[in-house]
């Protein structure tokens, strides 16, 4: 990549992309307009309810959704300078495992149940390191298996004979061994006990100095956002309502009232709190475009405007909001 | 070597399987009416004949009696001889093994061999002229009676257009037409099971890691999604040999297969008891060996499948 | 299509399960296609002796043998100038009712055995079922053959000895319901709100259990009229001159090379019933469980 150099420093930049679900009885809207950017290295959170759409945009970078139900409308997905959209399918299989992968959701229905753990390791080299010979790759297997922490002697037992938590660090071992550019790591703890959960990010964010690999991680959890990330996007129906840093996202006053829902919703031990505070209401039913504000069902501070005028985004030192609230803070500026 | 002690098991089960399935028919076909003797002896016997036959052949004995020395000849291998044409039953049974088995084996090869890929490509292509086709065919074949299949085949392939022979097994010839129809009904049942199974299997959430590993659609299917689709479709196997066993009956009838199947409806409609008792009984021995064989064929194909448990 | 165009504005969740299942079931082309075959077959069936009397499935008549169709005998004769078309309808009379009643009989002892196991559990559950897996240990069709070795030809007959082949089926289905559904969440909290047992039994158990049983029933249908004009191609059960589908596709057999609609006649009318049984059978398993379709 001789040029690399003279490129934008974007690893990835995703522009109004719109995803929808065409099912049987009706047309699903799970992505729409969504921006994104994120840089090599970085290490972003994506943070938002079931069903914001967040799995659903970690499919379309890697072109995996469903076949014939999913489809990505229009948008676009600029990956290292190149335009990932409409490329060909060939183009995508060197992509997938080798510069970007993927953690899933369930470890315990991610692994292959007839092949051995080594094996299904073993593959990502088989298909994208065509050149190693086959003892070099052996070895590197061995290695990776050794720096998620498990033994290699066990490289030959099949995924059944694993705990939970080993079985993700055998996902994790199989997403990094090609030293990919990019991780998107889809709720990678969420089907874990809370012990097993804090070393499993642990492991990530020690391999990913290692490796160097920027990070997209997708949770529902703000907790694990704090501790990991360097910059949040928070998505509400399929779009990004704020983006910030982990700071700006905490602590800042101008807030989206969604993300200030959210935080609100984390018990905080230092207040004499009873109760917890959930958001109102559901997330907006995706079968139906909202004219408005997405969000304006469930808002504590809904304006007229909010039900009529989709707002725009504002930006304060990076810190993007999209809302009506502070479209007089800008306009008084 | 766990397997090894898997089958030894699995064999010394069969065991009280065998006693009671015995058991059983000792007490149905003890409830055959008429008078045995005066059966094989004609009208025209005495009544001193007919005591004499009865008590030669133990039938004066209670039930009980005549079932605790069938067992004890059963060990000797003696399974007694046919009340009508007077054979031995252990050697004809052994005699007329071979061409059963064959058309059975065969019949699983063609279902097997066929009903499967494309059950498979049915299912990768699903919604195409190919899935269409196989549905249809399935549909077709689970609603079609084998005798029915057999008879117009026969007559359409052997009687007016004689590509093949018509019946009998003289030439290799003898051997293609039998089989397909013995194993037309599990043919459907292969197309339906591994399409359904495959279908399931491409669902999975580790067909989706392979191909976020890199894979292309071709690995996936070959590497990741056929041997997890065989699972079921192998104990599906298995249940349809009993099946193909008791089908070979018709078949045999249809073709004149000197086999299993043409004996035992002999014996049935002459109510040859001894015929009837040993032929269900080693059928019952073989299709319970094919079970077990089908198990460990199990276990192999799925590692979770842990034999020694 | 009655109750649904009246109700159509209510939202899918008001409508109940049963309701749901029906609606799902009628949706389903080829399941109600199998329903107006079904119909269409049991209708002429039932009204045989409108279309024919009795006297013309045995009455024999030389000079006419072996004529094909015709006005006046729509199906033709078969060798001995019998009307094909009375034969196959008093035929189809044994095809038919003998099958509904092995499926009946069979499920109402698998039920007793299969309940009873499930309920009782321990020790009579234990030996219930290995009397079950004893007699699925014997392929069916050869169990049916002993009993008919031993009872001699007979329709009634017959159906004993199709119907103990299927008792096993229904056992363990039967008692494999009771079981999973006895511990199932919704059946507990029945409990908790202090539901009593038979109102547990008729209002949770016997509603979230009965569909795979239906569906089984149903398909095993299929399957049973295939053995009993198997069976009748044999000469096993159902002998000559009554007549049953098996049985005329057999007396003809040697017919059929040159008169080819004694043996298509008879083999379309086991198909045409058999397929509208498995349609019916299919679309009922996809109204249950809309998840088990592909």
């Amino acid at each position: 990549m001789p040029n690399e150099t003279h490129k934008d420093d974007n690893l990835l930049e995703i522009k109004d992309l719109h995803v929808q679900y065409n099912t049987d009885d009706a047309v699903v809207y799970a992505v729409n307009g969504l921006n994104l950017s994120l840089k090599k290295g970085e290490k972003l959170g994506l943070v938002g309810e079931t069903g914001a759409g967040k799995t659903t945009l970690a499919l379309s970078i890697l072109q995996l959704l469903p076949k014939k139900v999913g489809q990505i409308a229009s948008g676009s997905i600029m990956y290292d300078g190149e335009e990932l959209l409409g490329k060909p399918d060939s183009y995508m299989l060197g992509l997938r495992g080798r510069r970007i992968s993927m953690i899933f959701q369930d470890p315990m229905t991610s692994l292959n149940p007839t092949k051995t753990v080594g094996e299904q390791v073993y593959e990502v080299l088989h298909l994208h390191f065509p050149n190693l010979s086959k003892e070099q790759k052996q070895e590197k297997v061995d290695r990776m298996l050794q720096l998620v922490g498990i033994p290699a002697s066990r490289k030959g037992e099949y995924p059944h004979q694993f705990s939970g938590g080993m079985k993700q660090r055998i996902v994790i071992a199989m997403a990094l061994i090609a030293e990919p550019e990019l991780l998107l790591a889809d709720e990678p703890t969420t089907a874990l006990d809370v012990t097993i959960q804090a070393q499993i990010l642990e492991l990530m964010r020690r391999l990913k100095d290692e490796f160097n690999s920027a990070v997209v991680l997708i949770t529902h959890d703000l907790g694990v956002v704090a501790e990991f990330c360097d910059n949040v996007s928070v998505i509400y129906a399929g779009r990004v309502v704020e983006h910030g840093t982990v700071e700006q996202i905490f602590a800042s006053e101008e807030k989206h009232p969604y993300t200030a829902g959210l935080i609100n919703c984390i018990p905080d031990l230092t207040r004499d709190e009873k109760r917890l505070k959930p958001i109102p209401g559901h997330m907006a039913d995706p079968r139906h475009i909202t004219t408005g504000c997405c969000f304006a069902d469930r808002c504590p501070h809904c304006m007229e405007k909010c039900r009529t005028t989709p707002p725009a985004m504002h930006e304060k030192d990076g810190h993007l909001i999209l809302c009506h609230l502070y479209d007089t803070t800008k306009e008084a500026e | 070597m766990s397997w090894l002690k898997y089958a030894l098991k699995r064999l010394l089960m069969l065991i009280p399987v065998i006693l009671s399935v015995t058991f059983i028919l000792f007490v149905i076909l003890s409830l055959a009416p008429g008078d045995v003797a005066r059966l094989v002896l004609g009208q025209d016997a005495t009544p001193e004949q007919v005591a004499q036959l009865n008590h030669e052949m133990g039938l004066d004995k209670p039930l009980l009696v005549r079932y605790v020395n069938y067992m004890i000849d059963a060990l000797k291998l003696d399974f007694g001889t046919s009340w009508i044409s007077g054979f031995e039953v252990l050697p004809e049974f052994a005699h007329r093994l071979p061409y059963t088995l064959l058309v059975s084996v065969l019949a699983l090869l063609f279902a097997t061999g066929i009903g499967i890929p494309l059950g498979i490509a049915s299912a990768i292509k699903q919604y195409s002229l190919l899935d269409y086709g196989c549905t249809f065919v399935v549909m077709l074949l689970f609603s079609m009676p084998a005798f029915w299949l057999g008879t117009m085949c026969q007559i359409l392939f052997c009687l007016t257009l004689h590509w093949l022979p018509v019946s009998g097994i003289r030439t290799w010839k003898c051997f293609i037409l039998p089989p397909m129809i013995l194993g037309a009904n599990t043919l459907a049942s292969m197309i339906r099971m591994s399409r359904t199974s495959m279908l399931d299997v491409i669902k999975m959430d580790y067909i989706r890691t392979a191909r976020a590993k890199g894979a292309s659609n071709h690995d996936v299917i070959l590497h990741h999604a056929i041997r997890n689709s065989l699972i079921p479709v192998v104990t599906q196997i298995g249940i349809s040999f009993a099946g193909t066993i008791g089908g070979a009956v018709v078949t045999e009838n249809i073709f004149a297969i000197p086999g299993i199947g043409s004996m035992l409806i002999n014996a049935v409609k002459g109510r040859d008891v001894p015929v009837v008792m040993g032929t269900v009984i080693f059928i019952t021995i073989i299709v319970g060996v094919i079970n077990l064989v089908v198990d460990l064929i199990c276990a192999i194909v799925d590692p979770r499948i842990d034999l020694a448990s | 299509m009655g109750i649904f165009s009246k109700k159509k504005k209510k939202p899918l969740s008001e409508y109940s399960t049963g309701e749901l299942i029906l609606f799902r079931f009628r949706k389903n082309k080829l399941a109600m296609i199998g329903v107006a075959m079904f119909a269409f077959v049991t209708l002429f069936i039932l009204i045989a002796p409108l279309i024919r009397p009795y006297s013309m499935v045995i009455k024999q008549d030389i000079a006419n043998k072996l004529q094909g169709p015709s006005a006046e005998h729509i199906f033709g004769t078969d060798e001995l100038g019998r009307d094909l078309l009375a034969r196959i309808l008093y035929g189809g009379r044994i095809s038919l009712f003998c099958s509904l009643a092995i499926i009946g009989i069979a499920f109402v002892i698998g039920a007793i055995i299969g309940g009873t196991a499930g309920f009782f559990g321990g020790k009579v559950d234990t030996i219930l079922m290995r009397v079950v897996d004893m007699l699925m240990s014997v392929p069916s069709a050869l169990l049916a053959m002993a009993i008919i070795t031993a009872l001699g030809n007979g329709v009634w007959k017959l159906v004993l000895a199709l119907s103990i082949g299927q008792i096993p089926r229904f056992a363990r289905m039967v008692r494999s319901s009771v079981l999973t559904l006895r511990n199932m969440e919704y059946v507990e909290a029945a409990k908790c709100f202090g539901a009593s047992s038979p109102r547990i039994i008729l209002k949770h158990i016997l509603p979230n259990g009965i569909g795979p049983i239906v569906v089984s029933a149903t398909l095993t249908l299929g399957s049973v009229i295939l053995s009993i004009s198997s069976m009748g191609y044999l000469g096993l059960g159902v002998a000559s001159p009554t007549p049953e589908w098996g049985t005329i596709i057999s007396e003809n057999k040697v017919n059929i090379q040159y008169y080819p609609y004694l043996g298509i006649i008879p083999g379309i009318c086991i198909m045409l019933t058999v397929m509208s049984v498995n349609f019916i059978g299919d679309g009922l398993r996809d109204a249950f469980d809309p998840k088990s379709k592909n």
